[in-house]
């Protein structure tokens, strides 16, 4: 399991602001390493967030992004006190959930 | 409004435009990353390094088995709040000025079991490797932002440490002739793009010392002080300094106490 | 024991006592003969310094006239001139080389060719636009200044030791300490002086 990501999220006239810090490699499969050797792709591949169960949030990363990627969404919707849950998938089928509380 | 005052304000105008037209693209390019450092300014990865140093301050590992819980790092036993805006100081359990990488190699040593060389050897990270002691003083540096930097020279060993860092910054050696002076000796300066900050004055100092040490973006890496430095006499053309040698513990003091003042903002964020 | 020999013997006694304490200049050589290794090519010894560096550093590059005067003579003095009298190579060699900021540190590999390191100070061609700021603006250096073999003999000299002309100059003695080969300095000279080098060109 990968190391835990960053969330903050806080309302503000009815709109939620969430930051996300991930913790991922996102190697693009296209560095060699020292000895020359391709390092092999280990990208995030899906990211999902939620807020009571309903769908927020959902893209495709690719190997465009970078290390420890940092996302940054508005929904609205929400109240002070609820939570936001975002869920990360990788391409060696490694997944990461983290939440934070709106404030 | 007389014709007068118009053809004044026109003036004014047309001067405001024309300096706006004449911003140059360098001057962009530098509005630009300021707006991507503001952007990502509460996304640093250098957090990740915090939370890292925070376990391995708590966790035992070494000969010992023990944690650094008792680690004293100036302002006592167990202290980190606050301790890296008075770093370097004189220690007088080793008789020495003592740089934050110096003083934890002392506690991994004194507390832990380790030698200081095993720790000092393999201290400077890279993509493959994350040294604990890297994540050590992100959690630690960490602990002290917003606070302001007031490093002491009133025992004589730190003011003697300051002057030879000063000393050690106007040397002039190696196959280019450089001194650190050399780079860091002028205001608005640059190598290619980089700008460079310039040490002989104090507001520059101040600003590019509390935001170290940072994470870089270009190596996806947290990098500490003494990295740093090294970095910093490898394009110099010089040899290695030692890892938390006195030289490098002297050249430290010398940027931190004239940043005395500034409230300490790192870990930062790099190119 | 009379009161000239106590003297005599104070005086004698006094004098390792002094030696006991160096001063802050010596105590800091000391600090970096000590706290610097060996890595890669870049050996411990470079941090020893010649006299040139020594009063650079003494007088912050702005030495007495008497020590500034003889230096600069004998750094002029040791410039080696190309035999067969020379001085110009090929610009688009010496382009790649300005681009190149290789050379002399521990990450070069032995062997591997240094580069100019011209553009990390220099503004040389309109084309790039990173450039450094360190040194003065090169662009059209030669349409400024023309390309007659006094001028070319000039930019040899200042390419291969910059210090013949300003002692305490920041720029580095790219010939006198063999960080540059004749032909390289020739192909940077061509560089400058060329009229159809990007630099007087665009």
């Amino acid at each position: 399991m990968g190391g835990p990501m960053k969330i903050r999220a806080s309302i503000k006239d009815g709109v939620t602001e969430v930051k996300v810090l991930m913790q991922h490699e996102m190697e693009t499969g296209l560095r060699k390493d020292d000895a020359g050797k391709l390092v092999p792709a280990w990208i995030i591949t899906e990211v999902k967030a939620l807020h009571k169960g309903r769908t927020i949030l959902e893209g495709q990363f690719g190997t465009a992004v970078s290390k420890n990627p940092y996302l940054v969404f508005h929904f609205k919707g929400a109240a002070k006190g609820e939570k936001v849950t975002v869920i990360w998938v990788d391409n060696r089928g490694d997944t990461r959930s983290d939440e934070a509380e709106i404030s | 409004m007389n014709n007068l005052k118009m053809a004044a304000l026109a003036f004014a105008i047309l001067s405001l435009s024309v300096m706006a037209e004449e911003k140059s693209a360098e001057g962009k390019a530098a509005d630009e990353i300021a707006k991507y450092r503001e952007m990502i300014a509460d996304g640093n990865p250098a957090e990740f390094d915090e939370m890292r140093g925070a376990e391995i301050w708590k966790t035992s590992a070494g000969p010992k088995q023990a944690n650094l819980e008792l680690c004293n790092l100036g302002k006592g036993p167990g202290v980190v709040k606050g301790v890296y805006a008075e770093l370097p100081r004189y220690f007088p359990d080793t008789k020495r000025v003592q740089d934050l990488e110096s003083r934890l190699l002392t506690c991994m040593s004194s507390l832990q079991g380790f030698t200081e060389k095993e720790i000092a050897d393999k201290a400077i990270g890279n993509v493959n490797r994350k040294p604990a002691i890297e994540a050590l003083v992100a959690y630690v540096v960490g602990q002290s932002k917003g606070m302001p930097m007031a490093v002491s020279t009133r025992h004589p060993k730190e003011k003697e440490a300051y002057e030879i860092g000063r000393r050690i910054f106007f040397y002039r050696a190696g196959p280019y002739d450089f001194s650190c002076a050399t780079c860091h000796g002028q205001s608005n300066r640059r190598i290619r793009m980089q700008d460079l900050p310039n040490f002989t004055l104090k507001k520059e100092t101040q600003l590019a010392y509390t935001t170290w040490p940072a994470y870089r973006v270009s190596q996806g890496l947290f990098r500490s002080f003494q990295w740093r430095i090294n970095d910093c006499f490898r394009q110099q053309r010089f040899p290695e300094p030692q890892y938390a040698s006195e030289a490098t513990v002297d050249l430290t003091m010398f940027l931190a106490v004239n940043s005395n003042g500034a409230n300490y903002d790192g870990p930062g964020l790099k190119r | 024991m009379n009161m000239k020999w106590i003297f005599a013997l104070t005086f004698v006694l006094a004098i390792p006592l002094q030696a006991a304490e160096p001063s802050l200049d010596a105590k800091a050589r000391a600090i970096i003969k000590r706290d610097f290794q060996d890595k890669g090519i870049a050996k411990a010894d470079r941090v020893i310094q010649d006299e040139l560096q020594v009063l650079c550093t003494r007088f912050r590059d702005n030495p007495p006239k008497k020590d500034l005067e003889r230096i600069e003579k004998e750094q002029t003095r040791a410039i080696k001139w190309p035999a067969d009298g020379q001085y110009m190579g090929d610009w688009k060699a010496g382009e790649k080389l300005a681009q190149s900021g290789a050379g002399m540190t521990w990450s070069d590999k032995a062997g591997d060719p240094a580069g100019g390191n011209c553009y990390n100070c220099h503004q040389l061609s309109a084309k790039e636009i990173a450039y450094g700021t360190i040194g003065p603006s090169l662009l059209h250096y030669g349409k400024l200044r023309g390309n007659s073999v006094e001028n070319q003999r000039y930019v040899y000299g200042r390419i291969y030791n910059a210090k013949a002309a300003h002692m305490c100059a920041n720029m580095p003695r790219f010939g006198h300490l063999g960080i540059l080969t004749e032909a390289q300095i020739k192909d940077l000279v061509a560089l400058l002086l060329d009229p159809e080098s990007l630099v007087n060109k665009d």
